[in-house]
């Protein structure tokens, strides 16, 4: 029993890490004012480009930063338009997430001629998992053994570094002078240009940021969880992020939490598939890939409490007096 | 203290500095002189905190700012007055770095500059209190003071110094505020001190406010007119922008009116007077009187009993309302918006529906806790002008002659078949432009490009013109030139002659006391006290803070 729970708690938090990296993403992108709908396009920019170059140059390194460059520059695009030239951010991130979709393959396809995928990367060039000191010593320990050996160590270092970055964003957004400025162009950008703060370039900070969460989040799918590159391997992720992102309420600690609940929810799926839960019968696992969002619609209408977005989320930016 | 400057006025834009050698400083503080034309010249004390020298701005073929000549001493409170549009918060805008003047100049303590932007304004000691406080609400005070002044990249110690600070200042201006509220969950008077505060953290010596009593009950404009004083003899240089001739009169030392993005004129407040100043705003003599006949008052024409309404929120905004207005009468709502009056309108006129309540119009009873529609309510003889023309009383994108029959659109005499009678309903409007005075006498411009006051002539053109028995208003003249103040004044009492009933609903306290045959204050929903219109401002005050003094007696 407790092994069970080990291995899906487990693959729980190997199934929150993009997750987690993409709400964190989201969280700077929105905390800004704006709206990413373009997470899964980054996400799955980033998985292509980390995939292609961890492969190229024999490094999961050089990968993560491939993708965290075409993620980055994906997420300019999304800033230019809707920041620079002040346009639909929805409209923005839609275009980036079919620009994505369509890239991807053909790129992979045009380079690798493996049907869009790319070729699969030797262990040596994927993140590999991590052994804590005295993991294999404290096995044999009653309980807290197994847990420290199979759910705490165990695990490449992108899922140690998405937990990490929860704090680091939290005392961000809280403790710093850009994290107020950030809330402040988010809640009330007038207020902050009137304090001599700019606007756009807040934002455009953010967006960086964004894009740089996400390039984790992508690399991480396809080098350190997957072995290469596959057609759409973020799945919805990036949608999922941003559920969790209004389920967290935008704030990182809860954003935690819900993406370990989401990917709960993820590895109860795989591990609930085909079998009998007793009375009920077989659950298509469909029901369990619902769940995020029918939490998320049950949230938003307002029986967990309401989630109220930053204010000037999805509002670009104009600067005149009334 | 070398120098004095004077500056003289001429009707147009001609203007001329002299400068006199002073024989001390205390006679240097004022000298009056008239100029060669006969016209009065402000002195002001020795070196101006701002001098603008021809300082023009244009929005495209509009121009805002024309040749503007300004200046405002050191230690000071001037008043800068004028109607909507006359140019005032463009020239604000312009001191605070937000435009860019197209040529002229500015001199800050006598130093020619430039104000690129609004960094550069607070660097240089300019202050800004918006209209529209420039607040981020889920912050606390403290957070929103620091905002771009964090003295660190970390925020534990400059939040530290804030905190010590922010007392400081609270002592030595009397203005004492929590710094770890929430400034979404302050009333505005509150807000509006820490958009001060955060001006002097800044280390502010000249402060704007623009319009800065909008927002305020008689009482926290007193307070903020107090605050002002105290800041004056501090030393610092307040401009205060307002069109509300009475705060001009009451705090300012010196006064200058624009008029179509002109400088007019420039004035010591104690020698001009209330009339002079709005003959100058409009550009010809004004009554400021209204002049209010004795009018026989006939039986009840609205009665509202026990009316309770929600918002969409489900908060009880109106609660427990009971009132009648009779044939002949008006019946002013006194109290700070935001305390029901709007959703007391919305429930009379069929907008919304009431939770519970019962009305009586032209003696047909109607239960409001039913669904009834705008359209019903027209039929039945009451009109509406509502608060906010540009959302609910004209489309703005529509042409003058489609926005003078909204709501009516359905009636035969506008239709031919099953289209609109076009050529109708513009011979309408034409006949309706010019008994109303609307300017530019244009049926097909679109609503948006007329002034408020015009627009404002057109929804009360349309609502009066039907003939109805009783007329609900809200905010007649929110943001109307003083000369269209005066017209729709007038077309309110001709209302009143004409033995309908009006219901009047306004948070200008003024407006209220002039039109009114009685006055009920709300507060908090509910119906606080009523008066005559012989009330004192003070007890209308009160009452709109929540306080019944004669109850309390």
């Amino acid at each position: 029993m407790l092994d069970t729970i080990i291995l899906v708690l487990d693959s729980t938090f190997r199934l929150s890490t993009p997750l987690l990296f993409a709400c964190l993403a989201g969280l700077f992108s929105e905390r800004s004012g704006i709206v990413d709908i373009g997470l899964e396009g980054k996400i799955l920019g980033a998985a292509f480009a980390a995939a292609a170059a961890a492969y190229v140059f024999q490094s999961p390194w050089i990968g993560l930063l491939a993708g965290i460059m075409v993620s980055v520059m994906l997420a300019l695009v999304h800033g230019y338009a809707s920041i620079s030239q002040r346009g639909n951010q929805v409209v923005s991130g839609v275009a980036i997430n079919f620009l994505a979709a369509g890239l991807t393959v053909l790129l992979g396809q045009a380079w690798f001629s493996q049907g869009g995928r790319t070729p699969a990367l030797s262990p040596a060039t994927r993140f590999e998992s991590i052994t804590l000191p005295f993991a294999d010593t404290l096995a044999n320990v009653p309980v807290l053994g197994p847990i420290y050996a199979n759910l705490i160590s165990g695990h490449n270092i992108l899922v140690y570094a998405s937990f990490a970055a929860v704090p680091l964003t939290w005392w961000i957004i809280f403790r710093t002078r850009f994290g107020l400025r950030l809330r402040a162009v988010g809640e009330n950008p007038s207020a902050a240009d009137t304090a001599g703060l700019s606007v756009t370039l807040l934002r455009y900070r953010a967006t960086i940021i964004c894009g740089i969460l996400c390039g984790f989040s992508g690399a991480y799918l396809s080098v350190a969880q997957g072995a290469g590159f596959i057609k759409d391997m973020s799945a919805g992720k990036g949608f999922i992020a941003l559920a969790a992102l209004i389920f967290a309420k935008w704030k990182p600690v809860n954003a935690m939490f819900t993406c370990l609940l989401f990917g709960f929810l993820d590895a109860l799926a795989i591990r609930l598939q085909g079998q009998e839960i007793p009375g009920i019968g077989e659950v298509p696992v469909q029901v369990f890939q619902a769940l995020p969002y029918v939490l998320t619609v049950v949230l938003l209408a307002g029986f967990i409490g309401r989630a109220i977005p930053p204010k000037a989320s999805g509002i670009p930016y104009v600067k005149e007096r009334t | 203290m070398g120098s004095v400057l004077c500056f003289s006025w001429g009707w147009g834009n001609a203007f001329e500095t002299v400068y006199f050698e002073s024989r001390n400083e205390i006679d240097a503080q004022v000298i009056d002189l008239i100029d060669q034309k006969g016209r009065a010249t402000v002195a002001e004390s020795n070196v101006p905190a701002i001098e603008l020298i021809g300082v023009s701005k244009s929005f495209g073929p509009v121009q805002a700012n024309k040749d503007i000549d300004l200046v405002v001493g050191k230690g000071s409170i001037h008043g800068i007055i004028g109607e909507n549009g006359a140019g005032k918060s463009t020239l604000m805008s312009i001191l605070y770095g937000f435009y860019h003047a197209d040529s002229g100049t500015i001199k800050i303590d006598d130093k020619t500059t430039t104000i690129p932007d609004s960094k550069s304004a607070i660097a240089q000691g300019i202050g800004m209190v918006h209209q529209h406080f420039m607040l981020v609400d889920p912050f606390t005070v403290l957070e929103n003071v620091i905002l771009g002044a964090e003295g660190g990249a970390l925020l534990k110690d400059g939040v530290a110094n804030a905190r010590r600070e922010l007392k400081r200042l609270a002592d030595e201006y009397d203005m004492t505020i929590d710094p770890d509220a929430v400034v979404g969950e302050l009333p505005v008077g509150l807000q509006q001190r820490v958009e001060i505060l955060k001006a002097l953290y800044r280390g502010a010596d000249i402060l704007i406010l623009d319009e800065p009593t909008g927002v305020l009950t008689p009482s926290e404009a007193d307070h903020l007119f107090r605050i002002l004083r105290v800041l004056r003899d501090q030393g610092k240089t307040v401009l205060l922008i307002t069109h509300k001739l009475r705060e001009i009169m009451d705090v300012t030392d010196t006064v200058s009116v624009m008029r179509r993005g002109e400088m007019v004129a420039s004035r010591k407040t104690a020698e001009t007077s209330m009339e002079e100043l709005a003959e100058l705003m409009v550009g010809r003599s004004v009554l400021l009187e209204v002049d209010k006949p004795e009018v026989e008052v006939g039986k009840p024409l609205l009665k509202v009993e026990g009316l309770n309404v929600r918002d969409d929120r489900g908060v009880l905004r109106v609660k427990d309302v009971s009132f009648e207005v009779r044939a002949g009468e008006v019946l002013g709502i006194a109290g700070v918006s935001g305390n029901g009056q709007s959703e007391l309108l919305a429930a009379l006129s069929g907008i919304t529906r009431a939770e519970s309540g019962k009305m009586e119009l032209s003696g047909e009873k109607l239960d409001l806790s039913e669904a009834h529609d705008a359209a019903e309510m027209r039929t039945k003889g009451m009109s509406h002008v509502p608060e906010d023309r540009h959302r609910m009383g004209l489309v703005n994108k529509f042409a003058e002659y489609e926005n003078s029959i909204l709501g009516y659109h359905r009636e035969p005499k506008y239709s031919k078949g099953m289209f609109l009678n076009k050529d109708a309903i513009r011979k309408e409007a034409k006949e309706r432009i010019e008994k109303y005075d609307i300017r530019p006498p244009t049926t097909e411009m679109t609503a948006a490009k007329f002034s408020g006051g015009n627009q404002q002539k057109i929804v009360l053109a349309r609502e009066i013109e039907c003939n109805p028995d009783v007329l609900l208003i809200g905010q007649p003249t929110r943001g109307v030139d003083i000369g269209a103040i005066e017209y729709i004044h007038n077309r309110i009492m001709d209302m009143r002659a004409q033995g309908k009933a009006v219901l009047l609903v306004s948070v200008e306290l003024e407006e209220i006391r002039s039109l009114s045959d009685r006055i009920i204050v709300m507060f908090d929903g509910n119906v606080v006290g009523e008066r005559g219109p012989e009330a004192t401002e003070q007890d209308l005050g009160l009452l709109m803070a929540g306080v019944n003094q004669e109850a309390a007696e």
